[in-house]
């Protein structure tokens, strides 16, 4: 298993490199810059600027020292919050979001699941299709419509829940977190209902059920575990996905999180905090793929035992 | 103890109605061992999951009947009476005991499963009384592997913890559903020999489903013998084997191989010849030697029978001589050339001399593929026609592997598993090999389909003038092809003789084990 983990981690590397490398020569492609604005600046002014941040060397002197600073763990200053270093934003800024992409996450199983399960018991019947549908209009609709939709009926009409903010009124959290959660509920759904219908045609729920055992028991002792690996294995991809996608919802609902800043770093081209997040956010998406590869494995005996070998 | 009366099932499609069950009725007495035999789709297992409630419904209806079982009529109780009777009173064991068995469980978990739920026992007790079942079925060791998964235990392991898991309540009645088919023969009549041991110390009934009557011949009662949905013929072992009334029982009783083929061996050049091969996989740090040093000849026109239980290395063989997995050292030479030292391009031209069909004609056919797609596609590949003229010779070879011209443009999910394995036969003769390998080609299919596929093979190695190595854990069907066998065991040899030498006077004692293990000794007796 160590020398999986240690393999994954390994082959990371080369992955977070072309991601650093191709986002530092993008962002820097890109027309303007952190100091140019509509007020003219004085050339002297700019070209101190320019030299306090390291922008008066070459791009490939540039690229160098930015990379001997990420070995350190030293993701550079932010050009656009002077004083302030990316990684103290990013601090900031991540353990909001990641609160909000951990309860959105919560929404996603929850309803997901159940949903899918329920489905999956009848197949083809309005037991199945309903959930499904539902799921299917999840899919369909972003984030930015659907947060919207729910300010206005619980927030405006209903007056059950605020409508913004993080933390400062009870409940405030709840819409966020359905909001974002809703696309990835569906995909969990639709997972966890075709894993189910797989499972429950296996000769050893026929088994289960020669057994003498209620429906209920066959599902939940024998189904739900073989059912729900291709979810488990989704995990990984769904959190960094959640994560990084959670910056419309950051901003319908003026949440200060990291996906605001990463929003707001691109439109003032405020390099170092860009590739920071880029960076950030990578590390991320690699460990939960890795982490939910590892928990699928271990949910299935047969791996596991090939896996402890490794 | 049970008797059924009248049973009638049909499933509601949109296509239709289909009378699967019609009318049947049977008994199974306590003590005794009633056999229903038939071919797929004879509607044998439907009416005895029906009993349990065991068919989905719908699309499964229950048209008419009765099933008596100690007074009460099981097509009438709730579903919840059912679940009472289900794994307490009436138990089952099923066909694959490779899918039977929940994975993601401990085979101790499962096994307690029927005691906890039916008797509410404390775990402790559950699992006291799986360790003497496990003890009884003939599981070494079970108190070190109670807590493994189904995975660590092979076929026949599990089918035997299938077997303490259907008798941990200690049932009146056990319903068998082609417990063996699955299974190795040698491991086959260690499983029959079980099950008669356990069902004589219990003085159960079992209902025994089955389509091979040679597998019941040594341990059945009573025969039920059914086709399309109807009772064929019901009667005694004996008056079934003896003087069998019905055409169709005795269609079942000459599709059971026996007796081998007469011809004297060819006289010819040596046309493969393997020499000290090795094909070892490497497992961890360690390597399994799945073919150890393993020499033999086959002649031109010869047909070499490779026999062995599973794991004995010989589909191995099989494929280290297609080059189809790696092989770790020795030589396989082939009208005089090394195959083992040919590179990719002169490798592919001497694919259309070498070629093989598989065991699972569902799995080794591209689902995706008309039949006439799967054979063109070799003489198309091998240069052998052009899109003109390719069209002659595929309906040519549907001729030859007897499937009617107008199947042409189906595909694989629309043909029986006998009409694949023949799509897969044409697929492997339409290049014209001089040499075919035979993976185990019967062992998926129905005896009746069985028999009509060794005659069509048959008949096709004399047509072509083939060289074929024919593997199989079956003697008696080896018996009908082969002039010479070669026994194999943990990727050595045993034993290699001629057919009829092999039989009448095997020298080593595995192969008389093999061949004390092929089923219908009780029949063979009759014969004699």
């Amino acid at each position: 298993m160590w020398r999986f983990v240690g393999y994954r981690l390994l082959q990371a590397i080369p992955v977070l490199l072309v991601v650093i490398t191709v986002t530092f020569f993008l962002v820097r492609a890109a027309p303007g810059g952190p100091f140019s604005s509509e007020k003219a600046v004085i050339p002297e002014v700019k070209a101190a600027l320019e030299a306090q941040y390291g922008l008066n060397l070459t791009l490939f002197q540039q690229y160098t020292s930015y990379l001997s600073d990420l070995t350190k763990g030293d993701l550079g200053p932010s050009f656009k919050y002077p004083g302030r270093s990316v990684n103290e934003l990013i601090a900031a800024g991540f353990p909001v979001t990641a609160e909000l992409g951990f309860y959105a996450l919560l929404v996603a199983l929850s309803i997901g699941g159940v949903a899918g399960i329920i489905a999956s018991l009848r197949p083809n019947t309005a037991q199945d299709y309903i959930p499904m549908s539902a799921a299917m209009i999840g899919i369909c609709m972003p984030s930015f419509l659907l947060g919207p939709i729910l300010i206005l009926v619980f927030g405006i009409y209903l007056e059950w829940l605020p409508v913004s903010g993080w933390g400062d009124i009870p409940g405030d959290k709840i819409l966020p977190a359905v909001t974002l959660g809703s696309t990835y509920a569906a995909y969990v759904a639709r997972l966890s209902r075709a894993g189910m219908l797989e499972v429950m045609s296996q000769d050893y729920i026929r088994t289960a059920r020669a057994k003498g055992l209620p429906e209920w028991q066959v599902v939940t002792r024998h189904a739900l575990r073989g059912g729900l690996i291709p979810v488990v294995a989704f995990l990984g991809p769904a959190f960094a996905g959640l994560l990084s996608g959670s910056f419309v919802v950051e901003t319908i609902f003026q949440i200060p999180g990291l996906g605001r800043f990463y929003v707001q770093a691109a439109f003032n081209r405020d390099y170092t905090m860009i590739l920071g997040a880029t960076v950030f956010l990578a590390t991320l998406i690699v460990v939960f793929n890795l982490l939910s590869d590892i928990l699928a494995a271990w949910m299935n005996p047969r791996l596991r035992a090939q896996f402890a070998e490794q | 103890m049970l008797t059924v009366e009248n049973l009638g099932i049909s499933f509601v499609t949109r296509m239709g109605t289909n009378k699967a069950v019609d009318g049947i009725s049977f008994t199974v007495e306590a003590g005794k061992i009633t056999a229903i035999i038939g071919e797929s789709g004879s509607g044998k297992s439907v009416a005895c999951y029906s009993l349990l409630g065991l068919i989905p419904q719908p699309p499964g209806r229950i048209d008419s009947g009765r099933a008596l079982f100690e007074g009460q009529d099981l097509l009438q109780l709730t579903e919840a009476q059912l679940r009472e009777t289900r794994g307490r009173d009436i138990a089952m064991v099923f066909q694959d005991p490779m899918t039977c068995l929940n994975p993601y469980m401990t085979v101790g978990n499962q096994l307690m499963e029927p005691l906890r739920y039916h008797k509410k026992v404390s775990k402790a007790q559950a699992r006291e009384r799986a360790l003497e079942l496990l003890e009884e079925v003939g599981i070494r060791d079970p108190a070190s592997t109670i807590d493994n998964y189904p995975h660590q235990f092979s076929g026949g392991m599990r089918q035997r913890v299938m077997i303490a898991m259907a008798l941990i309540n200690e049932p009146k009645l056990l319903i068998a559903d082609e417990p063996t088919t699955a299974l190795d023969v040698t491991i086959q009549a260690q499983i029959l020999e079980l099950l008669a041991a356990l069902q004589k110390k219990r003085n159960i009934g079992i209902l025994f489903i089955s389509h091979d009557l040679a597998v019941v011949a040594d341990i059945a009662d009573t025969i039920v013998v059914m086709q399309e949905g109807k009772i064929v013929e019901t009667g005694n072992r004996d008056d079934i084997f003896r003087h069998a009334q019905q055409p169709y029982t005795q269609k079942l009783l000459r599709a059971i191989p026996t007796g081998g083929k007469s011809e004297v061996l060819p006289k010819s050049e040596t046309l493969l010849s393997i020499r000290n091969l090795s094909t070892w996989f490497r497992q961890g740090k360690t390597h399994v030697k799945a073919v150890d040093d393993v020499s033999f000849e086959i002649r031109r026109g010869e047909v070499l029978g490779l026999v062995g239980e599973s794991g004995s290395g010989k589909s191995t063989i099989g494929r280290s001589i297609l080059r189809l997995v790696p092989i770790t050292s020795g030589e396989v030479i082939f009208d005089g050339t090394d195959i083992t030292a040919l590179a990719a391009r002169e490798l592919k031209n001497m694919r259309s001399r070498l070629q093989i069909i598989f065991q699972d004609p569902f799995a080794s056919l591209n689902p995706r593929m008309t039949v006439f797609d799967t054979l063109a596609e070799p003489l198309l590949l091998h240069g052998l026609d052009n899109r003109s003229t390719v069209g002659a010779s595929v309906l040519r070879l549907m001729d030859d592997v007897g499937l009617a011209r107008s199947f042409v443009r189906k595909y694989p999910h629309e043909f029986s598993g006998g009409q694949r394995q023949r799509i897969a036969i044409g697929r492997a003769l339409a290049t014209r090999p001089e040499f075919v390998v035979a993976d185990e080609p019967v062992s998926a299919l129905d005896v009746t389909i069985q028999a009509q596929i060794l005659d069509l093979m048959r008949e096709l190695g004399k047509e072509y003038s083939l060289t074929i190595l024919f593997i199989s854990h079956d003697l008696a069907v080896v018996r009908k092809l082969a002039d010479r066998i070669v026994v194999l065991q943990k990727g050595k040899i045993v034993e290699q003789a001629r057919t009829s030498e092999l039989f009448e006077q095997p020298q080593q004692p595995y192969t008389r084990q093999l061949l004390q293990s092929i089923p219908g000794r009780a029949l063979r007796a009759n014969a004699t």
